[in-house]
């Protein structure tokens, strides 16, 4: 690196705080249609929950709501880690940015192993996955198999994001090992931060409206 | 220094305050409140989503472009919520048809109804 200015500073830009606004503000862009992209679905849901609502909190009952309730706990701390690694890569820390990259993945990766063995695992035995076997029988059970479709759907594109982040992590874990960041150049870890946080967010809205709808039958 | 770093101690108060309220929400769903339990659900759920996006996303701290772009993002998704509700709901309750909706729903779905 001859020149250090040019390793912050692409040339397009007249200096960090402008970079830095363009960045944020392509992110948010792409988060804005996410939000377009899980809002259809979640719009979706709220029609059929309003035609058919016995069948959805019917279905809504047959969810562990202490298991959605723990894997929340463990998203959430997957956030603060990540926020935590955002502020370490800001002040230059290069072994605390790494601990707390690793810290998130760890935290994912629970939050995906109870997603997958605990719960998909579990429903798809007890006859609850529509399409591939579902058992479920009563005066409801159609519009239970449309709550469960809403379920998979939902659950199944918010795990495929979480398994998207756990990738780009790996790229950013190895990045940060070879001294790729510095308190001047932490971009990649903020903008994947905040693609993170909203995986959050999306979880935050599901936790509720899958769970807890049947909770109190 | 171009951005703003906020102290670390607030992550933490933000996640303890996240966890607070995971807690309250859970708990609030097991007494019947009636249609109650589904706005105090997602009173919560927004405040929680407020939160992240406040101090975990440095909302506070971003330029008003940026925000620009979260408002007309939520204000858009309300708009695609809003509408669609309004259409469905005025329709009547389909749950009290269910023979009517059975029939539009699987003639939709036949080959009969393709032609």
């Amino acid at each position: 690196m001859h020149n250090r200015q040019s390793s912050v500073v692409y040339e397009q830009f007249d200096d960090r705080t402008q970079q830095h606004e363009a960045s944020s503000l392509g992110m948010w862009i792409f988060l804005a249609t996410e939000i377009m992209f899980f809002g259809g679905v979640f719009t979706g849901y709220t029609v059929y929950r309003g035609l058919f609502p016995t069948g959805f909190s019917e279905g809504s009952h047959l969810l562990n709501a202490r298991i959605g309730a723990l894997n929340t706990a463990v998203l959430i701390g997957s956030s603060l880690t990540m926020a935590l690694a955002v502020h370490a890569a800001q002040t230059g820390k290069r072994k605390l940015l790494m601990a707390f990259i690793v810290s998130t993945m760890v935290l994912g990766g629970v939050f995906l192993y109870i997603k997958f063995f605990l719960e998909w695992m579990h429903e798809y035995h007890e006859g609850l996955a529509p399409g591939l076997h579902f058992t479920y029988a009563g005066p409801q059970a159609g519009h239970v198999a449309m709550f469960f479709v809403f379920y998979f759907i939902l659950t199944g594109i918010h795990a495929t994001h979480m398994i998207v982040g756990e990738g780009i992590m790996v790229v950013l874990l190895v990045t940060a090992w070879r001294g790729g960041y510095s308190a001047e150049r932490y971009n990649p870890i903020e903008m994947f931060g905040l693609y993170w946080h909203f995986v959050d967010i999306v979880w935050i809205f599901l936790f509720p409206l899958l769970y807890l709808y049947g909770a109190h039958f | 220094m171009s951005e703003h770093i906020a102290p670390r101690k607030m992550y933490f108060y933000v996640f303890f305050g996240l966890l607070i309220l995971t807690l309250v929400t859970w708990q609030v769903a097991y007494i019947d409140l009636g249609k109650w339990n589904t706005v105090v659900m997602l009173i919560i759920a927004a405040g929680k989503a407020t939160l992240v996006g406040t101090f975990f996303m440095h909302l506070r701290w971003s330029a008003s472009m940026i925000r620009l772009v979260v408002f007309a993002a939520v204000f858009w998704l309300s708009i695609l919520i809003t509408l669609t509700i309004g259409d469905f709901f005025s329709r009547g309750n389909a749950e009290h048809q269910p023979m009517r909706t059975g029939t539009v729903i699987s003639q939709s779905f036949s080959p009969a109804a393709k032609r």
